[in-house]
């Protein structure tokens, strides 16, 4: 399991893609907390909520799609060059394999995520030195950015898992990505609006909203006092909604990872 | 001892049966060939063997135990038919990460690269590696462990000449410390004087497994032989044997294991008009043919009719 780890990690380093994809997080990340400390002082708010919120925005589309892109070819790559059979011939569990898979990557993805708040941190701090900076906000970022990677990597293992060819998994994990990031949300406000603050509105919404991992994910990340379209909407029942979206977001990466090792196990390569 | 016991194993999908009943043993030390058409179903064997396809039906036990239990995957040794590591390792690195999976000191597995001949190459990356060089990695992370049981799957396919020999000479190592060796193969010439055993599969069906002499007794074909003469004496020589001219100084015929001694008394009655003679038994190729065609349409192969001396 270690062993595949160190191995994952090995290739990972020397593969361009993974540092442009760790580069371009950086750099998103330093550009929004340039241009978001811009108007802080006037406003007379804590500098790193414009940050935090930025960046978790931005956390919301970047981290499942970099995880995804990460993750698809796991097994479907393996199957393809053939070294899957030879795997699984080896004293080691099928559990163990996909473990050792989401181990490495779930550590690249850390680095990554890290690093970026890291330099957030960094220039926050010396753009307003003496003032009062609140960092819980981004540690809290850190870990649930994580929990959200870790939740697309288990979906992209699955996808991988049961395609078994790189280039079918590869259009699987983009369709994930936009159904759960881009499609969901959509669809929740059309009926949002269609439903007029109805049943749907107060019983149902609220947990579509958090049973999605990059929504539970805007509500635990989001400061308070920011606007979003988590909060806003989690402002009618106010705190329990964050509850859940924790809960929902700390399941979510037992779920995926559960799901992928069900297709897995299936498998004869 | 029996290595591998295979028993009545079959596997079907959906409606295609890709391994119909097979059994067969291997003990310490055998070398088998395992030969048939692309779709005969070896491969299929060859995963059942190693636990990564379940059996429709049948029982399998390696060292004596399950097919991908513990000590069978510790202990067997696997290069699938093709098989691409990532570019980005060098063979060393690749290697070591398999050896510490089979918890095979590193040493060893530089001596395996070493013995395949990969000892100036192993430091560089496997994606600036020739197809024979990637073979050969293949073939070291099969050696790791000393494996008792080692199941190749066309492990000759890219390697040259020379790296042939160099490749049935690790075979021949391995056999002589008592590793059972299955290969499955196309290549027919090279099994020949290779392989102590030859299995044939035909549409999932193990239609032979013997040594090559008992499969020449069974397939009963006739011996082929050859007889030079010159210009002047091809027709006389022809018509005294009762032979087909092949061309202007080259006589053929054919006749049974029997006869053979019988037939070479007659043909050194014409020794002062013949040059040279080559005798030659039925070869893997046409007992390859015999064995893997059905026995409603067998024929005896064209080449080989049967002349009445």
């Amino acid at each position: 399991m270690f062993e595949i780890a160190k191995l994952e990690l090995l290739i990972a380093f020397r593969n361009l893609w993974v540092a442009i994809a760790v580069i371009l997080m950086a750099l998103f990340t330093v550009v929004l907390t340039i241009a978001g400390s811009a108007p802080t002082g006037e406003l007379n708010i804590d500098p790193i909520i414009v940050a935090t919120s930025s960046i978790t925005t931005l956390s919301v589309y970047f981290v499942p799609l970099l995880a995804l892109l990460l993750s698809f070819d796991a097994i479907a790559g393996e199957a393809e060059r053939g070294t899957l059979a030879l795997s699984l011939t080896y004293p080691l569990s099928r559990a163990g394999i996909l473990f050792g898979k989401f181990l490495a990557q779930i550590i690249l993805l850390s680095l990554a995520i890290g690093f970026s708040l890291f330099l957030t941190a960094l220039i926050v701090f010396f753009l307003n030195i003496g003032q009062e900076i609140n960092y819980f906000l981004l540690l809290r970022l850190f870990f649930s950015a994580i929990l959200l990677g870790a939740s697309f990597l288990g979906l992209g293992y699955m996808v991988s898992a049961l395609v078994r060819q790189p280039g079918v998994a590869a259009g699987l994990a983009i369709t994930i990505w936009l159904i759960f990031v881009v499609l969901y949300d959509i669809g929740l406000l059309g009926a949002l609006v269609a439903d007029r603050g109805g049943f749907f509105t107060q019983n149902i919404f609220p947990l579509l909203l958090v049973a999605n991992p990059a929504d539970a994910f805007r509500i635990v990340s989001l400061p308070d006092i920011a606007s979003g379209f988590g909060s806003d909407i989690s402002a009618a029942d106010g705190g329990i909604n964050n509850i859940w979206a924790f809960i929902s977001l700390f399941l979510w990466p037992f779920f995926s990872l559960g799901l992928a090792w069900l297709v897995f196990r299936r498998i004869e390569p | 001892m029996n290595v591998l016991i295979i028993e009545n194993i079959s596997k079907e999908y959906r409606q295609i049966k890709a391994v119909d009943n097979v059994s067969l043993t291997l003990k310490a030390g055998e070398r088998l060939a395992l030969l048939g058409h692309n779709g005969a179903g070896k491969t299929s064997l060859i995963k059942i063997i190693l636990g990564l396809v379940a059996p429709t039906s049948g029982t399998i036990r390696v060292l004596g135990k399950k097919p991908g239990a513990k000590k069978a995957r510790l202990y067997s040794g696997y290069l699938p038919e093709n098989v691409a590591f990532h570019g980005s390792l060098s063979a060393r690195e690749q290697m070591h990460y398999f050896a510490s999976l089979k918890s095979v000191d590193k040493r060893e597995a530089d001596k395996i690269l070493e013995r395949v001949g990969l000892a100036k190459a192993m430091d560089r990356r496997i994606g600036t590696y020739s197809k024979g060089m990637r073979q050969r990695v293949g073939l070291a992370q099969a050696l790791l462990g000393k494996p008792k049981l080692i199941l190749l799957d066309e492990p000759t396919s890219g390697l040259d000449p020379i790296s042939r020999h160099d490749f049935y000479d690790i075979i021949g190592e391995l056999a002589n410390n008592g590793t059972a060796v299955l290969i499955s193969s196309h290549a027919l010439t090279e099994m020949e004087t290779k392989m102590d055993k030859i299995a044939i599969m035909a549409k999932g069906k193990l239609v032979a497994n013997d040594s090559l002499e008992n499969l020449r007794k069974k397939a009963n074909l006739p011996i082929k032989i050859n007889i030079l003469a010159n210009e002047k004496s091809v027709k006389e020589v022809a018509g005294f044997l009762n032979a087909k001219q092949v061309n202007g100084h080259r006589v053929e015929l054919f006749c049974q294991k029997k006869d053979k001694i019988k037939t070479l008394g007659k043909i050194s009655k014409m020794s002062g008009k013949i040059s040279d003679i080559d005798i030659s038994a039925a070869s893997l190729e046409e007992l390859y043919r015999f064995f893997s065609t059905p026995i409603e349409k067998q024929i005896k192969p064209d080449n080989r009719e049967q002349n009445n001396v």
